[in-house]
């Protein structure tokens, strides 16, 4: 059992978290001793009746004064967030070379699914100070992606790519939770993340069933949905090449360019007729009820592979 | 022989005040005395605030045991559902503002009643239909959404009865709409002569705020609902991903409304603070514009902050970047406003009777939850602690903690003018301080739990956060008493309590220059105003212990 008084620090940005937090907590409480004294200090010694000095009100008590206080209170808040903001900024982005994890939440439970194609229901493995990279979606409703001794959290949204990330600093067993209400068994929607040492992380994943990986299952996807008949190099319809196509700048025939990551991805198998690509023909048959979330993201890691085999070229 | 007399004034015929003024049901239910509405409100919120109170005491027995003992999970849902939207849209938001709103606006102004009065009566039946609504939805089966309504789950999954719900909550919002707009004019047109917008009492401030809030968010509400129910119903793709819709627009929507909201539901509790702080202090309220203005800024700026809900929603970085940076910044006129308050107090002849205990609760409370707000503007700790009960801590404090304390600080000042009767002051004390404990034990705990990971709307919930739940349900059972005492003790008045004086508190305002209770039409003569309002004492002294002048100068004899 986990304990009720606390809770681990257990990766280097649940560190960050609670220097914000012991700090706002120090200056929460500076406060409320100042608000409270105040008011007990004035409600025994201005008592109706008591014999302490009333007479003229102080000259400093006047507007001046109140805009003082005003003025302290605005750059004490606008310094808080900058100095908060800051921390969040640095650790926006996921670094370069993050192991990536495929996360799919469904009504009620996590599955994820490891690079080298391991399952897991409610449960991830995941190696201790590497940067882990999770690739989330929604199977139904919106859910939430919740490890408080990590510190994380992140909506699951239907239809669209979130991602989250972070660097565990200690081996475990952490619990993780839904966070987001959804539905009759919301709060049975609970997981376990397992910190591992690599090594035993590395020997865990051999050990797993034999699955293919994400890339390969999404080349087999390619043919069997019939991607390859207009996309391949050596199909004779005009559509767009994708080799080295992931991570490109890419000019729409309206005028926009956009970035094919994983959502630009995405849209184009299930909505293609909305960002199509400068001149090509909107030919392209929609996906939509096709193909799952899980099949997309193979697809997905597929024509990420591409791109890296071609810089690997 | 009185001034008026002398000045050849003929003496007006004795009359019956406005309870008195007819006595059948249908007088009652025809009526356009705001005052009368004010009472059909008053018993309209108070069935609402225990039937909503039923539903928590449930869940907070259910919560006792990790693992549940006596509800299935969708009754635990359908219970903290109800609760939800019974006690923001059929307690909260009209509690203040339609009782004792409705009941003190004209009479603070010198009005004999706000502009629209049939609109005002209309408002209430609209609040009845969408309460048979939203509790028709209840009796049927329930609905299990939240009180937030939440897409894809409410729109597509929701097997329960998210229409009737989402119906009764679109009607009570036009009640609202209708309330805004008749304040709103009732304050622009109907202010007595001397009643300078710098001289109305920061009540009326107040409400004239949260009215602006009501005609301005309100609308917004109505057509997400109306989405909700479109999709639903008529199944128009609007927020299913899989036709091309974005369930997160929603979210957008939702809290365009619902974060304005909060302040409908504080700014008013602000206002009724602000009334009875300098009363029992004897104190001229100190800074009166920088709390109008303070005010004001809180009812602009509380538009562009709603995003702060959504930190881990998946919107842009930027976007979460400015809504918490405005965040920070709505929480300064907060911040001048409880500072105010305490400057108040400062050489002050301070008493200690019932509603100034409240008022005093109200500023702790509400000070506890806008610090815990500080937290939540901020990112990285927002990640972690949202959706947590470290958010349901907060804004209980500030929405039950601070309005609910504001609510009865009202009930027990204004209580003699309305009814014309003394209420038990021991009881009334010894009920404040027993909310104020009750809430606490309830509530203080849920931010450990928050801050440690307990998620909200958790049926079952790990282990180890039981000492939390066990501390909040046993805190909740001591708050219900403190609850259920002036329901016993207010209602002994109205039959056996002592006549009230014009003036017991000996407060400055005009609602006071009147009979308690008032006549149908308010004022015998139509008052004039020469002052400034909170004149306890001459401007540049502190507090004195003479009897203040009153504002209405024709009342001078």
């Amino acid at each position: 059992m986990n304990s009720s008084f606390s809770l681990p620090e257990a990766t280097t940005h649940a560190v960050t978290v609670d220097h914000i937090f012991y700090l706002l907590l120090v200056l929460s409480g500076a406060t409320v001793v100042l608000v409270f004294g105040l008011i007990l200090l004035f409600a025994v010694r201005y008592r109706r009746g008591s014999s302490a000095k009333r007479g003229p009100m102080p000259e400093l008590l006047s507007h001046e004064f109140e805009i003082g206080w005003t003025l302290a209170t605005l750059l004490t808040f606008a310094f808080l967030f900058w100095w908060v903001s800051s921390a969040d900024l640095s650790s926006l982005a996921a670094p370069v070379g993050a192991l990536e994890i495929h996360v799919v939440a469904k009504q009620w439970m996590w599955k994820t699914q490891h690079s080298n194609g391991a399952r897991e229901i409610n449960a991830l493995h995941v190696p201790i100070n590497q940067p882990v990279h999770l690739l989330m979606s929604s199977q139904d409703v919106i859910h939430s992606f919740f490890v408080p001794a990590f510190r994380v959290k992140k909506d699951v949204l239907p239809g669209r790519d979130t991602d989250i990330w972070f660097q565990a600093t200690e081996t475990g067993v952490f619990s993780l939770l839904c966070a987001e209400y959804c539905g009759t068994n919301h709060s049975m929607m609970r997981g376990k993340i397992i910190v591992m040492r690599q090594e035993d992380y590395a020997k865990w994943l051999v050990q797993q069933p034999e699955g293919d990986d994400l890339a390969h299952e999404g080349a087999k996807l390619f043919v069997a949905q019939g991607c390859s008949g207009c996309h391949a190099g050596s199909s004779n319809v005009h559509a767009p090449r994708l080799d080295g196509l992931y991570g490109r700048a890419v000019q729409l025939s309206d005028g926009r360019t956009v970035k094919a990551d994983d959502a630009y991805l995405r849209d184009s198998i299930l909505e293609p007729k909305r960002d199509v690509v400068a001149g090509y023909e909107p030919i392209m048959p929609s996906f939509k009820g096709i193909l799952d979330d899980g099949e997309i993201q193979s697809l997905t890691a597929y024509i990420r592979s591409l791109a890296q085999e071609k810089q690997n070229d | 022989m009185t001034d008026a007399l002398l000045a050849g004034e003929l003496p007006l015929p004795p009359r019956p005040d406005y309870l008195r003024h007819g006595s059948t049901i249908a007088s009652w239910l025809t009526t356009t005395d705001h005052k009368r509405i004010a009472i059909l409100y008053a018993v309209t919120i108070t069935f609402f605030f225990f039937l909503g109170g039923a539903a928590i005491t449930a869940v907070r027995l259910e919560l006792f045991q990790p693992n549940g003992w006596f509800l299935t999970s969708d009754s635990y849902n359908k219970l903290f559902s109800f609760h939800g939207i019974v006690m923001v849209w059929f307690f909260l938001v009209p509690s203040i503002p339609n009782t004792l709103g409705n009941f003190l606006l004209p009479l603070m102004i010198g009005a004999p009643d706000v502009a629209f009065p049939r609109l005002n009566l209309f408002s209430w039946y609209l609040t009845l239909a969408a309460g048979a609504l939203t509790v028709y939805a209840l009796l049927a089966g329930g609905v299990d959404t939240g009180w937030t309504f939440y897409t894809p789950y409410s729109s597509m999954f929701s097997n329960t009865h998210v229409f009737a719900a989402a119906a009764g909550v679109f009607v009570v919002g036009f009640a609202s709409i209708a309330t805004g707009v008749n304040f709103i004019a009732t304050t622009h047109m109907l202010r007595a002569p001397g009643m300078t917008w710098f001289r109305l009492p920061l009540f009326v401030w107040a409400i004239y705020a949260t009215s602006l809030i009501m005609v301005l968010a309100t609308p917004v509400l109505a057509i997400s609902l109306l989405l909700v129910i479109a999709e639903r119903w008529l199944g128009l793709p609007i927020f299913d991903p899989s036709r091309g819709g974005d369930p997160v627009l929603f979210q957008h929507l939702f809290w365009f409304y619902s974060h304005p909201a909060v302040y409908i539901m504080v700014l008013p509790a602000m206002g009724v603070v602000s009334e009875i702080i300098p009363c029992f202090a004897r104190r001229r309220i100190f800074g009166y514009d920088f709390m109008v203005y303070a005010m004001l800024a809180i009812s602009g700026i509380g538009f562009f902050v709603w995003g702060h809900h959504m930190f881990v929603s998946g919107q842009s970085a930027l976007a979460s970047l400015v809504f918490s940076f405005l965040s920070f910044i709505i929480a300064v006129p907060s911040a001048i406003k409880v500072f105010n308050w305490t400057a108040s107090l400062y050489r002050g002849q301070i008493s200690f009777e019932s509603p100034m205990l409240y008022a005093l609760g109200f500023v702790g409370l509400f000070t506890t939850g806008g610090l815990s707000g500080l937290f939540l503007a901020s990112i990285p700790v927002d990640i972690h602690v949202t959706d947590t009960y470290f958010v349901v801590a907060h804004f209980h404090y500030i929405m039950v903690g601070g309005s609910v304390s504001a609510f009865f600080a009202g009930l027990h000042f204004w209580w003699p003018k309305a009814t014309g009767k003394l209420y038990p002051e021991s009881w009334a004390k010894f009920a404040a301080i027993l909310m104020y404990s009750g809430f606490n034990m309830t509530f203080l705990p849920q931010f450990f739990a928050g801050y440690l990971g307990m998620p909200r709307r958790y049926h079952t919930y790990p282990a180890e956060f039981q000492i939390y739940n066990v501390m909040s349900s046993a805190g909740a059972a001591v708050l219900a008493v403190a609850y259920l005492l002036p329901l016993g003790y207010l209602t002994w008045s109205l039959f056996y309590g002592g006549r009230a004086g014009n003036n017991p508190w000996e407060a400055t305002g005009l609602e006071w220059t009147t009979t308690s209770p008032p006549p149908p039409k308010n004022f015998d003569w139509q008052p004039r105003v020469d002052r400034e309002p909170y004149d306890y004492h001459a401007e540049g002294l502190s507090a004195g212990t003479d009897r203040p002048e009153v504002q209405n100068v024709r009342e001078i004899q």
